[in-house]
């Protein structure tokens, strides 16, 4: 698989994607004999699957890989679920054995709070700094607009008609 | 002789390059105008020989001459021309040669267009963009050098990539980068006019077409890759929050944002600073990405064994760049004079209020998408950052900045009424509250917040239209005289409803198929029939059929109503290509109006029954043409007679007249 390097185009998007899939196996994701007979059951699967990381994959979750471990863990998330598990247990129980890496969502802890914090920090702050800047610009003084020539004027309308 | 040639020419386009980016710098600083006067020939006569070693390289791929190992390594003589033609950029080493012409041709473009640019501002702006392409030039002929010979021609070449074997790749890298690389452009203007201390509104009439252009490709770019990415991966997602499309979607955000601050800044004088910041930073974020496609620093179990030298050498590319304008915009920027006041209730404050969320925007995809390698480079903890998470944050963002995007073009410059606009755009709030009841009352099941995103996506179209219709006094004049109006309305205005008619047609699509998808996964046999939505799918058979350098297994499926009528067959099928051993998935697709019936097929099972994905994806189609409007909205206001006069020519009195603007 080393060759797969020089085949990445540049920029393309989905590419590492596309390139997972060059594996060939059979069809993407979730499989017809995965799926558990009580729709309520296979509904959690399915949601709880889209927030867990195919760990071999490049960026997939396990809902959409086709890798063997995205398998394995589909049955896996079944089987908890099977037997009682509520939607955090499971969560719990995947976490325990593969890390955080396998949350696709990362949960907040020290380590992630500049990740979950920079956006509202970052609305606040830009908020503010407009909010100055507008305010600033309502106390300064008005510059005097300046004088045009007649023949200015119509060129500038010319230019600028709106 | 061929490739010796292409590379002999790119070594030239170096040596071009460096002349470029230094004796006009100097000839600025000096005002010695035939140092000046460079700048332009030599940008010319670079873009010549770019385009003669991308020429060269392109010829040794449609000749299959596969004694240069770029062509061995990414071609094979069956493949059909088209794609022995695409396959040039189809690899790291060729996508950084498409990478270059793009940039030269830019720069040629400044170059033999630029003729009402003042002196000093052409000379640095090129000369700017000559240390980008010089930067480039190294790095293609030190660590990527697609013109290496083999010792001994091999008789075959081992293949493209098969699922780049389609037209998406004729298309779609070329747009985004000629998305990204325009951007290259805003820069180096950014660049001029902080060396030269100066800046004013004609700067941003010179820089508004080439953002312009540039944002029209990269929209039009990722929406190409997105409806690829749909149709050949096999499971129907439009969008998958994967760090290389975010790589694509920060420069998108950020050009966004410059294109409606730079509106600001021509008309008003003001935000200067501030454009000059997001011109500064869409083209950095344009190399980010470079960087976090090319150097491999992207988690990835394939281990691409990307050479290190690769990464370390665009990482310095990135640090001299982006730091450099950064800090010369540290000590700069404070002496550029603002101007321009307004109120907070006007337009200029709604494109404040648009900058303030698309950029956070971006600051968001920003943090979410490089964070988990700085973790794991400082503290070497993996974490993931996936869609749930993008999800999260990105939506809230978004949809307040839809909420307000009806309200700016019918806010007056400087000061403006609120409760006027409001009036205006009661029908149009109108029309979005009974979407939102229409969806509530088909919806069976779906997510709650669905039927307010469809809500919110017809108030923005219909807010587009209301602005259209206030200008031409619609329904207050005869209509002939609001015909009349419409007829003499400039371009600029049709392209601004139209783009904004563009984003809600795409939301409205991303909402839909979101929200409403439906989806079967069974395994049949010739004789099943599977149900999804109101239609029916009989699956008839598996069949062999040939392709110029692949072979198909097909599912033959009869597509009926669920009332039965007959609408049709799709052919799904797994393909292999025997060169490399690989197979992809080819999804049939069947178009419903905007909606799309997507079926896939896996590999045959030992008892003969096939695994098939069904999906039915209502108003799919929305997402992509939204994004075709937007592109057309942005070509007719580049069409505007006052783009045009601000580009190529000028008259006499121009320079007056800015002066006094």
């Amino acid at each position: 698989m080393a060759s797969l390097r020089v085949l990445l185009p540049a920029m393309t998007i989905c590419l590492s994607l596309l390139a997972v899939v060059s594996a060939s196996l059979p069809l993407a994701a979730v499989e017809p004999n995965e799926t558990l007979a009580n729709p309520t059951l296979e509904a959690r699967a399915r949601t709880l699957s889209k927030e867990l990381r195919c760990m071999v994959c490049q960026n997939q979750s396990i809902d959409d890989s086709e890798a063997p471990l995205a398998h394995d863990l589909r049955v896996l998330v079944r089987e908890r679920l099977k037997a009682g598990d509520s939607d955090a247990e499971v969560m719990d129980f995947l976490v325990a054995r593969y890390g955080e890496f396998v949350l696709l969502k990362p949960r907040l802890s020290w380590h992630t709070a500049l990740l979950w914090g920079l956006p509202p920090a970052a609305l606040v702050i830009g908020m503010t700094l407009a909010l100055a800047l507008v305010r600033r610009r309502r106390m300064a003084p008005a510059v005097p607009e300046p004088n045009l020539t007649p023949a200015e004027e119509a060129r500038l309308s010319d230019l600028l008609r709106d | 002789m061929i490739a010796e040639l292409g590379h002999y020419a790119l070594m030239l386009a170096l040596g071009l390059a460096l002349i470029q980016g230094s004796m006009p710098i100097l000839g600025a600083r000096s005002n010695d105008p035939v140092l000046m006067s460079i700048a332009a020939p030599a940008a010319l006569a670079q873009f010549a020989f770019v385009a003669t070693a991308f020429a060269a390289l392109a010829i040794c791929y449609v000749t299959s001459d596969f004694s240069v190992l770029n062509v061995y390594e990414n071609s094979n003589s069956t493949m059909p021309l088209i794609y022995r033609l695409t396959s040039v950029w189809g690899n790291h080493e060729g996508s950084m040669m498409l990478w270059v012409f793009i940039l030269a041709f830019f720069g040629a473009l400044v170059a033999a267009f630029g003729g009402n640019l003042p002196a000093v501002l052409k000379a640095n702006a090129l000369g700017v963009q000559a240390w980008i392409a010089a930067a480039f030039h190294l790095f293609i002929l030190t660590t990527s050098n697609p013109f290496l010979r083999l010792v001994e021609a091999p008789f075959e070449g081992r293949d493209l990539n098969p699922i780049l074997q389609d037209p998406g790749l004729a298309f779609h890298p070329p747009l985004l980068y000629l998305g990204y690389v325009g951007f290259s452009i805003a820069f180096s203007f950014a660049i001029a006019a902080l060396l030269e201390g100066r800046i004013d509104a004609a700067w941003a009439r010179w820089v508004r077409p080439w953002v312009l252009g540039a944002w029209m490709c990269l929209t039009l770019g990722i929406a190409g890759g997105s409806y690829w990415a749909y149709y050949e991966l096999g499971w129907g997602g439009f969008w998958f929050w994967d760090p290389v499309e975010n790589a694509s979607l920060m420069p998108w955000l950020a050009g966004t944002a410059l294109l409606h601050s730079a509106v600001v800044m021509e008309k008003r004088g003001a935000l200067k600073v501030w454009t000059i910041l997001l011109a500064i930073l869409a083209f950095s974020l344009s190399l980010i990405g470079t960087f976090l496609v090319r150097s491999g620093v992207l988690t990835s179990v394939h281990a691409f064994a990307v050479d290190p030298r690769r990464g370390i050498f665009i990482l310095a590319i990135l640090m001299v760049f982006i730091g450099g304008a950064l800090l010369l915009y540290a000590v700069r920027a404070p002496l550029l004079k603002q101007g321009g006041l307004f109120a907070p209730i006007s337009r200029e404050g709604a494109l404040v209020l648009n900058n303030l969320f698309l950029t956070t925007a971006c600051a968001t995809v920003f943090v979410g998408t490089l964070y988990p390698l700085a973790l794991e480079a400082l503290t070497g903890e993996k974490i993931s950052v996936g869609p749930p998470f993008f999800n999260m944050t990105f939506g809230p963002l978004l949809a307040p900045l839809l909420l307000i995007m009806p309200f700016g073009p019918l806010l007056g410059w400087k000061r403006g009424d609120l409760a006027g606009a409001a009036q205006r755009l009661f029908a149009a709030a109108a029309l979005g509250i009974v979407a939102v009841a229409a969806a509530l009352a088909l919806q069976h099941g779906g997510p709650v917040l669905a039927p307010f995103g469809i809500g919110l996506a017809v108030f923005v179209m219909a807010g587009a239209l209301v602005d259209i219709a206030e200008r031409t006094m619609f329904l207050r004049v005869p209509f002939a005289a609001a015909l009349r109006r419409a007829a003499g309305l400039p371009r600029s205005a049709w392209g601004t409803a139209l783009a904004h008619f563009g984003i809600g047609v795409t939301v409205f699509g991303i909402v839909a198929v979101t929200a409403w998808s439906s989806e079967r996964v069974a395994a049949l046999k010739p004789g099943d029939t599977l149900d999804v939505a109101h239609y029916r799918l009989t699956f008839d058979g598996l069949f062999n059929r040939a392709g110029p350098n692949y072979r198909d297994l097909v599912g033959h499926f009869t597509v009926r109503r669920a009332s039965g009528d007959l609408l049709g067959a799709m052919e799904p099928s797994r393909r292999t290509f025997p060169a490399r051993n690989m197979a992809t998935t080819e999804a049939a697709l069947m178009t419903r109006r905007v909606s799309q019936l997507y079926l896939s097929i896996g590999d045959p099972n030992p008892d003969g029954a096939i695994p098939v994905r069904l999906y039915f994806k209502p108003q799919v189609l929305m997402i992509w043409l939204g994004a075709v409007i937007m592109f057309i909205g942005g070509a007719l206001s580049l069409s505007d007679r006052r783009l045009r006069i601000g580009a190529p020519r000028a008259a006499k009195s121009r320079a007056s007249l800015q002066a006094a603007e």
